[in-house]
Formats: structure tokens, sequence, C-alpha cells
């Protein structure tokens, strides 16, 4: 039999699907979901990747399921661009399964059986969506996404926090799915054939292509939460359980970013100049705002989630630049843009969901989500610690690792943007590379933040001293994760190479022939320009590093004491001296105050029982969600006026309604 | 790949490492000659590097290995950034490795390292210093990335060799957006290394202290090492500011005699630059914590607005 890659994508698809029945059958013996199930899936992950892998330089191949409504078969394409979100899906979801193989423990909520149906028919509906070649597919597989992460949010669905927090994100993700559905109802232009292939050959007005850009941008920004969509990220975060966490701020995220590049590059085939300006602008508030909420979080997940929301934000900005420069025919530009946003998503994709497992570890271990009462975990849980370091330095956007590479590619592009045609826009842009400068050091303080008070100084609580590290599937999952984050880091050269083909495909040129001539070097455009070696960067640290301690060592001594901290000769210091999550996040709540809504009760001095208490909250919560939320049950219960609850009644409707139609149709 | 680059490429390593604390000494005793104080030998800062050498080191009993190896790190980083940034010549094989923005990023990880390991003993002053080191880093380190975006939109390029090249060989016009990114630069330099008005690098156990605070639980060698690491931050800080505001007789490729020359230049340079730095913080006051973010967020926005003048001009 001679397969092709897209037969092969189609078998994991398959086999996840397997996985999932045969949890049903296995509802409640957790070791066979366990130590079977989610590492089979795992398996099955990495098949994916390998052949996403191989067939991202190949060119696209098509399908056709009979499955679903008789006269509309499903429609499936990979091409580079799909292959690449495979690439994501298949490495990331290897590590995450390896990691749930471990991770799920007996009585919460949901049997493991059933989240093994929920998780791989999670998984299956993501690879789907990013293969899926007409609306009707991407619509149902983009709604299976959807319920299925909401069933496994919802895990522990005893809870009533966790209850809202689905209903939220449910909520969300159907307002931004009605959004998309429009979409695609302009974008078939009035022809009535919805599969993608007629949508690629439709020429719009300006003005449609520009209903259609406004209608994804708000259907996507939904789903990956930019503001003022975001607001379901920080609640669902913290109540799914961490796995999925990951997968869902590691990948789910990315299809949306998969959806845009998909709609505005590949369907509308025609951009403007202003909605670059547009995703721009609204790419860097999201990302400002994340990382400003993210400093001042104390409970470790939802900071995970606003850091995440300020990642999205970049990709969004690096969207929009993109836009720009293809708008105005600067292609090699347009292709650095693009290079930095996809290599973005492959590094948050890795570091991402190596920080949300790695608080799952940290979770299961001391039952702690609260910064406040975490600490020193470092002595005890070594493992999850020094992996969760090299996330954390990803994150911050620091060389040698993934993260640098993609925001120095951004910079980049900022930087020789000059030549736009509008002075105006000239003026714009090195004040938007200022604040990608910012978001990025503030990137940094927040991991610092995450980090130092998790893992660094005197555990706030007694218990957190018999806290055991991470087991060994747990271990394999974070292993591979780190990995992915280290590759990224330190080959960002054969990485590009890899991307080359997507940005062919999307912007018409690519990045690809001045990389690959340049060796170990990231050379984007030309060495006088601009160049970065990782690897030569890391060895030129190491070596320093290991140069100066064997001169210290041969030159003086090796000899050491230990002794009680001193800390200035204070004896009776304790760990409740030391910074807390909110002490670490109070100049960041005083610098940037109008982004809070803040309320804080300073106590008297005369108080017998002086408390202190401030809450940090969200100004788009109170003044658009809140507004919104009465106005719909002020509707609500106008149509409920209508609701009688006599027979009588409805049956006079229904009469009012058949002379109403009969009227119509006379006519 | 020339040998001539490789020994220019070493010496400067040299060089950094050998002449960084010899600065450190030079700006101490033009403060107490200010100050009227009868001041400490120009060498002071190696004799007191080799007592720390010298001394065991006492480490925290709970003390894990993050905060055992951060000085290392911060010296290497350090070290490395001395490489790179170019002094005496313009011809350095390993330049091409890091650019202007992998050059804020070097400083980033070590000031990232140091205030992990701060943290990582657990005492309250640590934290502290963590807290507040990272606090100057977010303000000021898009400010130095968008000083250097200045002179790289002049040359279009962040190659550091390339900017140096470019600055060195114009004529003596003036760059109106280099004035502001000299500014920037100035009060950059000042709250990145511990300087007066932002942190008093001579006082030690006071309420305001940062980069005290960082080390305070260091001893011995470690703590050598971050203090020589600290002068090599103020040494690369000053050949970044001599490299983009007074590039004028660095040596560049293929030109031995030049390397020679290039020497008594910079120390001539680093002399002046150590003995102003002296006078401004003589004359300025130490400033309260709480002013440091406007007075860095001045620097930021100065720095943006000479990008802004550069393209106006120029367009």
């Amino acid at each position: 039999m001679n397969w092709v890659h897209l037969d092969w994508v189609l078998l994991v698809v398959a086999a996840w699907l397997l996985i999932g029945v045969a949890g049903v059958f296995a509802l409640r013996r957790l070791t066979l979901v366990a130590r079977v199930l989610f590492p089979a899936g795992g398996a099955f992950g990495l098949l994916l990747f390998g052949v996403a892998l191989s067939s991202v330089m190949s060119s696209p191949e098509v399908a056709v399921l009979p499955i679903g409504l008789p006269s509309l078969p499903f429609h499936f394409r990979l091409d580079s661009l799909s292959a690449f979100f495979l690439m994501v899906i298949g490495s990331v979801s290897a590590g995450v399964s390896a990691f749930a193989a471990g991770y799920f423990r007996k009585g919460e909520g949901t049997p493991p059986g059933l989240l093994a149906l929920e998780y791989h028919l999670f998984l299956a509906s993501m690879a789907l969506v990013v293969l899926a070649d007409d609306a009707y597919a991407f619509m149902v597989m983009w709604e299976t996404m959807a319920l299925s992460s909401f069933f496994l949010v919802t895990a522990n669905h005893r809870i009533v926090e966790i209850q809202r927090a689905g209903y939220l994100y449910l909520l969300i993700a159907h307002i931004g799915a009605i959004s998309i559905l429009l979409c695609f109802g302009v974008l078939q232009a009035n022809t009535g054939d919805y599969t993608f292939a007629s949508m690629r050959v439709q020429a719009l007005s300006p003005f449609w292509a520009s209903v259609a850009f406004l209608l994804a941008l708000f259907g996507f920004g939904a789903k990956a939460g930019i503001v003022p969509l975001h607001v379901w990220l920080p609640e669902a975060h913290p109540a799914a359980p961490s796995p999925v966490s990951a997968l869902m701020s590691g990948v789910m995220l990315k299809t949306a970013i998969y959806g845009v590049l998909r709609v505005f590059f590949d369907l509308l085939h025609t951009t403007v100049w202003w909605w670059g300006l547009l995703l721009l602008a609204v790419g860097l508030t999201t990302a400002l705002f994340g990382v400003v909420f993210a400093a001042v979080q104390v409970d470790m997940k939802r900071l995970l989630a606003y850091s995440s929301i300020e990642n999205i934000g970049l990709l969004f900005a690096g969207i929009g630049l993109t836009v720009l420069f293809s708008a105005f025919g600067m292609q090699p530009m347009a292709a650095l843009a693009l290079t930095a946003v996809l290599y973005h998503v492959a590094s948050h994709a890795f570091f991402k969901s190596l920080l949300f497992v790695g608080t799952g570890a940290v979770l299961h271990a001391t039952g702690e989500r609260n910064l406040g009462k975490l600490g020193g975990l470092i002595r005890t849980m070594p493992w999850v610690a020094w992996v969760t370091l090299v996330a954390v330095l990803a994150s911050a956007g620091l060389p040698p690792l993934g993260g640098f590479v993609s925001e120095w590619l951004l910079l980049q592009s900022f930087l020789f943007s000059s030549g736009l045609p509008s002075s105006f826009l000239d003026m714009l842009i090195p004040v938007f590379a200022a604040l990608i400068a910012l978001i990025a050091a503030l990137a940094g303080y927040t991991m610092v933040k995450f980090f130092g008070v998790i893992f660094l100084g005197q555990p706030r609580e007694e218990k957190l001293a018999r806290a055991r590290d991470a087991g060994g599937w747990e271990r394999i999952g974070m292993a591979w994760l780190v990995g992915g984050c280290l590759a990224l880091g330190l080959f960002p050269v054969q990485f590009i190479a890899l991307i080359d083909p997507v940005t062919r495909v999307l912007v018409g040129a690519g990045l690809g022939e001045t990389v690959n001539d340049s060796g170990w070097l990231l050379v984007p455009v030309a060495i006088e320009r601009a160049s970065y070696g990782p690897a030569i960067f890391l060895l030129g640290v190491a070596a320093s590093f290991a140069l100066a301690f064997l001169l210290v060592r041969l030159l003086y001594h090796g000899r050491l004491r230990r002794a009680a901290p001193w800390d200035c000769g204070y004896r009776w210091q304790n760990a409740r001296m030391q910074d807390t999550a909110e002490g670490f996040g109070q100049p960041i709540r005083q610098i940037f105050e109008p982004f809070f809504r803040m309320e804080r009760e300073l106590p008297t001095p005369f108080d017998a029982e002086p408390r202190y208490r401030v809450s940090v909250a969200d100004h788009f919560w109170h003044w658009l969600y809140v507004p919104l939320g009465r106005a719909v049950e002020r509707l609500a219960s106008l149509i409920g006026l209508l609701q009688q609850g006599r027979i009588a009644v409805y049956l006079l409707y229904s009469f009012v309604t058949l002379i109403a139609v009969l009227v119509v149709v006379k006519q | 790949m020339s040998w001539l680059g490789v020994f220019s490429q070493l010496l400067e390593i040299v060089m950094a490492l050998l002449l960084a604390p010899l600065l450190s000494g030079w700006i101490n005793q033009w403060r107490a000659w200010l100050q009227n104080k009868s001041a400490p030998s120009v060498l002071q800062p190696y004799r007191m590097l080799h007592k720390l050498f010298n001394k065991e080191s006492v480490l925290a009993e709970h003390a894990s290995p993050l905060f055992r190896g951060a000085p290392y790190i911060v010296f290497g980083c350090m070290a490395l950034a001395s490489a790179i940034i170019p002094t005496l010549s313009t011809d350095l094989p390993l330049s091409p490795a890091a650019d202007a923005i992998a050059l804020v990023g070097l400083f980033a990880f070590a000031r990232v390292f140091i205030s992990l390991a701060a943290m990582d003993v657990g005492t309250s002053f640590g934290t502290l210093g963590a807290r507040r080191e990272m606090l100057i880093g977010f303000l000021a380190e898009p400010a130095l990335l968008m000083v250097l975006f200045s002179a790289s939109l002049i040359s279009k390029s962040t190659s550091l060799t390339t900017i140096v090249e470019t600055l060195a060989h114009r004529d003596l016009t003036i760059y109106p957006s280099l004035a502001f990114a000299g500014v920037a630069f100035i009060i950059v330099s000042l709250a990145e290394n511990a300087r007066v008005p932002v942190d008093n690098p001579a006082t030690h156990l006071e309420l305001t202290m940062i980069h005290e605070a960082l080390i305070l639980e260091y001893s011995g060698r470690h703590l050598a090492l971050l203090e020589w690491g600290a002068s090599l931050k103020l040494f690369a800080y000053s050949c970044i500011g001599l490299a983009l505001f007074l590039p004028w007789g660095i040596a560049e490729a293929q030109a031995p005699l030049a390397l020679l020359l290039a020497m008594p230049v910079l120390i001539l340079k680093l002399a002046i630059g150590g003995a102003l730095l002296a006078v401004l913080e003589t004359v300025s006051a130490k400033m309260r914590i709480f002013r440091v973010p406007e007075f860095l967020a001045t620097a930021f926005l100065l720095a943006v607005i000479g990008m802004l003048v550069h393209i106006l001009v120029r367009g």
C-alpha cells in the first residue's frame, strides 16, 4: 500500500479516537488508563510529529472523507502551514501525554477513563482543525475542540468556581465560533460553496474583505484571548488539571493563530494596510495588559494564564507587522516577521506547556496553588525545579533559549522596517518596538517572581518539607519538553530552514536561503546587518564559567563552610520575613496603577486586629462584562414575559405565527 | 577569521579582565579626592579580590547549587560581554555571535541569575534586593535597547562592529538622535551599575541598598567573582558608551599598528570618563527608591524620542 503523509496523519487521529473509546471501557481502572492509554497517545503524538516534520517540505495533499451529512463530505488538506501546526500539536502533546500518564490520580471528579476519552478527542479535534479544508469540517472540529476542552476544564466539576470557569469558557468560545461562522459566510461570496478551495479563488471587494477580517479577528481572538476577550483564560487555566492547561495554553491557543494565518494570508489573499495597524495595536495592548497582570498575580496558574495572554499579544503584533509589510509589497520583510511569529508559536508551545506541567508537579506534591504558601521547593523537588528553570528562562526571553530567538527576529523586523511608504507608520514602528522591549523585560520580572517564590527561599509552610519530586512518567514528559526548549534555542538555523516553505506559501518569500548560507550563525538578512549564534553564545558563557571555576580552584582553594544565613546578623528571621508574591508585585501595581481596578483596605493604628487587604481586579470585567451580563439578563426577562405557562397562550402564539407565515408566503 | 582578529579578541578579553578593577579603583580614588578624603591606592580593588579569593567561602546551610553557581554565571556573562563589545578593534571573531540585542539579553541573563540567587537563601534583604534589581532591570533594559537602536538606525545594522565602524567613519556632523540617546545612556548606566543617584556603591547595610542587598549572603571567592563581575560590567558599559558616542581611534581590520595605538587611546578615554563619573556622583544626591522608576522612565522616553528624531530628520 502506498501511503501519503495525510493518510498517516489520519491514522494518528483514528488511533487517538480508538484510545479514547478504549478509555470508556476502562472507566475506573486508573492503572490501565495511566500506564497504557496515555503513553500510547503520547507515542502516536510522536508519530504525528515525525510525519508532519517530513511533510512540511512536500507539496499539498488532499483527501475527501464521506462522513458527516450526505452531500457535505469532509475535505482535508495537508499543506506546509497545516504540517507546521501538526508538528507543534504532535511534539507538545507527546510530552504532555507522558506527563499525564503520571499525573491523574484517583478521586478527582471525572473518572480517569472518561478523561482519557475527552483528552484524546481534544487532541484529535485539534489535529483535524488544522487539516480541515472546508468551513463545515472546520466548524465541526472547532466545536468538538471547544466542547472536549470544556469537559476537561471541568474535570473537578463538583467545585463551584470550576463550574463557573467552565461556563465562562464555553460562553466565550461560542461567541467566537459564531463570529468565525459568519466570517466563512462572507468568504464564500454568495457561491454557496464552503470549501476553502473555492474561497481561495473568490475576489472580495475591499469592504467585504475587511468585514471578513474583522469577524475572523474577533472569532479567533476570542479563542486566543486577545483583550478584551481574554477573561476566560485566567479562570479556565487554574480550574483545569495541569496537563490540560498545558495543552490548552501551549497548543489550543495556537489553533487560533493557525486560523488567523489561514484566513488572512490564504483565504483572503489580499491585505489592507490598516488591518496590520489594528492587529499591532490590539496585539501590543493585549501583550502589555497580560504581562502587567501576570506580574501581580498570586496564584501560579493564573500567573501563567496571563503570561499566555501576553504571548498571544506578541504573536498578534507579529502577524500585524506581517500584514503591514505584505500590504505594501515588502515580501522579504513580511517573511521575517512571519518567521518570528511561527518561531514564537513553537517556542511558546514548548515552554508554556513545560511551565504548566511544572506547576502540576508542584500542585501534586504540595496541594498548593497559592504562591504565598510555597517556597524553597528546589531543595525537595530539584528535578522539577531545574527543568522549570529552563522554561522560565525561555519564557523570560533570555538567550540562548527559544523565546529569545523569536523576540530577536521580531525586533529585527521592527528595526529594519524603514521604507514604509507612509511616514506616519514609519514614526509609529519604533514606538511599537519600544513597547515590545518593555514587554519582554516585564516578562523577565514576572518569571523571576514565578520561579523565585515557588522554588527558592525558605518554605513558607511546614508541609513543603515533605514534598516529593515528580515520578518517572512525569519526568519523561518534562524531559521531552525541556529538550524541545533547548533545541529551539540552540538550533534556530535548522528550524528556520524548516519554516521556510510555510512562509513561502503564505507571503511568497522565505528566509531559508540567506539563513542556510551562514552555517551556525543566524543571519536573517546579511551578516553586516545582524547575526546571532546561540551555540557560540552558550559556549562562551560555559567556557568562561569553567575557566573561572578551574582557575579559582588551582590558584586559590575550594574551601567551603556551611553556616546559618547571615542577613546582616539578624538571628530571628523566619520564612515569613521573605518577600511575598504580593510584595514582588507591589512596584508593578504602583507603576501601572491605571491598569488595575484596585481596592485597598488599610488598617488604622487603633485597630485591635489590624488587617491589610488589597484586591486587584480587571477593569474590563467591571466596565464591560458585568454591564453586558446585566443587559442580557434584562433582555431575557423581557423575553420571559412571553412565557406565561398556560397552554392557551402558547396556542395563541402558534396561531399568530401561522397567520404571519401565511401572509408572507401569500405575497 | 584572521590571526590578527583572534589576537585582538584575546587581547580585548585579557585587557577587560585586568583593567576592570583598575577602573573601579580609579573612580574610587577620584571620589575620595573630590570629597576631600585621603584616597585609597588605585590598586586597592586588586588587593581586595586577592584577599577574598584567599578566604574560605561561608555558605548558608540550605543554599542550593543555584546559589553557588550564580557568581560563575554572572562572571562568565560579563566576560563574554566585554569580549563582544568592540573596544580596541572591530575585527573580532566572537562578535557575530551576538549583536546589540543579544548583548542586552546577556546582561539580562546575568541579572536574572543574580536575582534568583539572592532569593535562594530566603532572607529578608536578599529577596528585597532581588525585587529592586528586577525593578530597575525591567526599565533599564528596554531603555538600553532603545539607545542601541538609535545607533543601529544610523548604521542600518544591529551588529556592534558595523555600528562602531559606521559611527567612527562619519564626519563631524552631529546626530540629534544620538544626543538624546546619550543622555538616556548615562542614566541607564548609572542605574545598571548601582551608582549614585540610584544606588550607592560605597555603602553597605542601608535600607535602600540594591546591589549590596543582592550579594549580602556571599563571601570568599563567590563574593570576589561577583565584585569582579560588577567592575567588568562597569567597564563594559563604559566601553559601550565610548564605542557609540566617541568611537574615534578604534582599530579596524588588518591594521596591527592601529591596534597598538588603540590601547592608549582607550585607556585615556576611560580615565577621563571615570573621573567624570566620580564628579557626577559627587555632585548628585541619592534619590528615593520610589523615584527611581520615574528616573528610568525618563531615560526610556528620551531614547524613544531619539529614535523618532532620527526618523523625522531623515524623512
